[in-house]
C-alpha cells in the first residue's frame, strides 16, 4: 500500500534491474561468473517469481494458500511435455506452462476460495499433494523416476520473466483491482459491504499467482535436467511460503529480498547437508522472534528513498528487482 | 422506499428471522431496537445482501433485491455501516473513503463527496493520511460512516453506531446521523441504546427473537409502558 504512489521509484528500479541484468549477461559471457554462480542466479530468479506470485495471493489478497508447489509442478511438467514430447520451442513452453497453471488455479480457486483461514490452507495443501500424486502415477511423464529435460534456461529468459512478473504484479496491486484485493485482506465483510465482489477478486489473484508459478515451473524444469514428483512436495510449498512471510506479508520488495537472501543461504549451506535444515530453521525462528512482521513489514523499498536519500548504500543487496 | 415482506432467514438450522415485515418511507429515520440476539444485525445484513433470505421479498424502490449480490444492492443505493466499524486498518483514512466509492465512476462527484464527508467529520480531514487502525473508536465510527456515505446511498443502514463509545461521543454521532438525514438520506438505525435511538427516530420497530413485536412512532413507543419496562429500564 505504501507503494501506491511510488511509480517513479518503481520504473527507476525496473530500469536499474534491466541494466544489472545486462551487466550480469556480460559477466556470464566473459566467463567471470562460473556455472556455479550462474546457476545460483537462475535459482534466485525462479524463487523471486515464486515468492512474488505467492505474495499476490497471501500478502495482498490475504488468502492463506499453501499449495503453491502444485502450480509449480503443473508448470514444470507442462513445459517439459511441450519441449521434450512435442518438440516445440522453449518460449512456447513458458507461456503454455503459465496458462495451464492458471487454469488449474481457476479450477481449484472457485470451490476452495469460499473457505477461510485454516480451511483454505488445508484445501490448498491437499491440492498440492494431489498434483504430486497425479504426476507420480503418470507413466507418460516418467512416474516416480521423473522426466529428463534438456537444459534450456539462459540468463535473459530468467531476468525477463522476473521483470515481467514484478511489473505485472506491481501494476495489478496498484490498480483499482489491487485496492479491492487489499480491502479483502483487511476486512472481507467490510469489503463485501462496500460492493466489492470478493469471490471474483480472490479467484483473480489466485489465477494470476498460479500463472506466474507456472512460468517459474517452466524455468525450473529446464534448469535441472530432471524433474521428479518429489521435488514438488509440500515442503516446496512451505519454502515458498517462508520467502513471503520472511520478507513481510504485503511487501513485494520484502519477498524479493527474502528470495535472494534465502536462496544464497541455502545454496551455501548445501555444502553442509547435515546442519542445513537446522541453521535454516534457526534463521527463521530468530527472525520471527525479533522481527515478526518480516524483513520489510508491509513497506516497500521505495518508501525508504522517499524518507531519506541516505539509504543509498543499501541497494547492493537487491540487485535486479526492487519494486 | 423500502418494503420488506415476510422474510425468513436461517443460519443453518437456526431460524433467525421469522416472517419479518417492515416499511421505510423516503426521508425517514427508522430505528430497529431489541435485545442481543433478537435478529437486528441479521435483518440489516439481509437487506444489504450479505445474507440471503430463504423466503420473502425486499422491495427497494419497486425492485425486489432479496438475495441479490451485495455489489448490486450497493449500486442500487443502499449502503451499510457494519457493526463494529470494520475499517480497513492498514489503509489511510483517505484510502478507506476511496474504497467507499469503489463502485462509482463519476470522478467529479466523488471529489465533491470527499468534501461533504470532511465537512461532516472535520476530524477525518485532519487525519487524512493516518492509518485508520490507529484512530480512536469514535473516529473509526466516523470513518465507517463516511465510507458508507461515499457510495452516495439513498438508504443508509447503520448497525449499532454507539457501540463501545463514550456517552458524549454517542451524542455527537447521533447528531451527525440527524444531519445526514437532513440532506435527504433515509436511515435505518439498529441500536441497543434504545433511548438515544428513539430520541432521533421518526418511527421504530421492536424486534424480539426474530419477530417484530411492536411498531409505531418513536414518541408513542418511548411512552409505552410495555416498551419502557422491557427496553428502556423500568422507571
Amino acid at each position: 500500500m505504501n507503494g501506491m504512489k511510488h511509480t517513479k521509484g518503481f520504473w527507476l528500479s525496473i530500469v536499474l534491474a534491466v541494466v544489472i541484468g545486462i551487466v550480469i549477461q556480460f559477466l556470464i559471457n566473459g566467463e567471470i561468473l562460473d556455472s556455479f554462480y550462474t546457476n545460483t542466479l537462475y535459482l534466485i530468479g525462479i524463487n523471486i517469481i515464486l515468492a512474488v506470485s505467492l505474495h499476490l495471493i497471501i500478502g495482498i489478497t490475504g488468502q492463506f494458500s499453501i499449495g503453491h508447489a502444485g502450480f509449480l509442478a503443473v508448470g514444470a511438467y507442462t513445459s517439459a511435455i511441450i519441449t521434450m514430447k512435442l518438440g516445440m520451442p522453449f518460449p512456447v513452453a513458458i507461456i503454455v506452462a503459465g496458462i495451464v497453471a492458471a487454469i488449474a488455479g481457476l479450477i481449484i480457486g472457485i470451490p476452495t476460495l469460499r473457505l477461510r483461514g485454516d480451511y483454505l490452507a488445508i484445501a490448498t495443501l491437499g491440492f498440492g499433494e494431489i498434483m504430486r500424486i497425479i504426476f507420480l502415477n503418470m507413466n507418460y511423464v516418467g512416474g516416480a523416476s521423473g522426466m529428463s529435460v534438456t537444459h534450456m534456461v539462459t540468463w535473459p529468459w530468467v531476468i525477463s520473466c522476473v521483470i515481467i512478473t514484478i511489473v505485472v504484479i506491481t501494476n495489478f496491486t496498484n490498480s483499482r483491482h489491487g485496492r479491492a484485493c487489499i480491502a479483502i485482506r483487511e476486512n472481507e465483510i467490510a469489503a463485501d459491504a462496500m460492493g466489492i465482489n470478493t469471490t471474483f477478486y480472490k479467484v483473480v489473484a489466485f489465477v494470476i499467482g498460479a500463472f506466474f508459478a507456472g512460468v517459474a515451473g517452466a524455468l525450473y524444469a529446464h534448469n535441472f535436467y530432471i524433474i521428479q514428483p518429489t521435488n514438488f512436495g509440500f515442503l516446496k510449498s512451505f519454502d515458498i511460503l517462508i520467502l513471503v512471510v520472511l520478507g513481510g506479508l504485503g511487501s513485494m520488495s520484502g519477498a524479493v529480498i527474502a528470495a535472494i537472501l534465502l536462496t544464497i543461504i541455502s545454496t551455501y549451506l548445501s555444502n553442509y547437508p547435515e546442519v542445513r535444515m537446522v541453521i535454516y530453521s534457526l534463521v527463521l525462528i530468530v527472525m520471527m522472534l525479533f522481527r515478526p512482521q518480516g524483513l520489510m513489514g508491509t513497506k516497500e523499498i521505495t518508501a525508504f528513498f522517499k524518507v531519506g536519500k541516505t539509504a543509498k548504500g543499501g541497494v547492493q543487496n537487491d540487485k535486479h528487482t526492487v519494486a | 422506499m423500502l418494503k420488506i415482506n415476510d422474510i425468513n432467514v436461517y443460519y443453518g438450522n437456526i431460524h433467525a428471522l421469522k416472517g419479518v415485515s417492515l416499511d421505510i418511507n423516503q426521508g425517514e429515520i427508522v430505528t430497529l431496537i431489541g435485545a442481543n440476539g433478537a435478529g437486528k444485525s441479521t435483518l440489516l445484513k439481509t437487506i444489504s445482501g450479505l445474507l440471503k433470505p430463504k423466503t420473502g421479498e425486499i422491495i427497494f424502490e419497486n425492485v425486489n433485491v432479496a438475495g441479490k449480490l451485495p455489489q448490486l444492492i450497493v449500486k442500487r443505493g443502499i449502503s451499510q455501516v457494519p457493526e463494529g466499524r470494520r475499517v480497513f486498518a492498514n489503509m489511510t483514512v483517505e484510502e478507506n473513503l476511496e474504497l467507499g466509492a469503489y463502485l462509482r465512476k463519476d470522478k467529479k462527484e466523488i471529489r465533491e463527496d470527499f468534501d461533504k464527508v470532511y465537512q461532516l467529520f472535520p476530524r477525518l480531514e485532519e487525519r487524512r493520511k493516518q492509518l485508520s487502525g490507529t484512530l480512536s473508536g469514535g473516529e473509526q465510527q466516523m470513518l465507517a460512516m463516511g465510507r458508507a456515505l461515499m457510495a452516495r446511498p439513498r438508504l443508509l443502514l447503520l448497525d449499532e453506531p454507539s457501540m463501545g463509545l463514550a456517552p458524549l461521543l454517542v451524542k455527537t454521532i447521533f447528531r451527525i446521523i440527524e444531519e445526514i438525514n437532513k440532506t435527504g438520506t433515509t436511515i435505518l438505525l439498529v441500536e441497543q441504546n434504545a433511548h438515544m435511538a428513539l430520541s432521533i427516530a421518526d418511527r421504530a420497530y421492536v424486534i424480539e427473537t426474530g419477530k417484530i413485536v411492536a411498531d409505531g412512532s418513536a414518541a408513542e413507543l418511548s411512552n409505552s409502558d410495555q416498551i419502557r419496562k422491557a427496553y428502556l429500564g423500568g422507571h
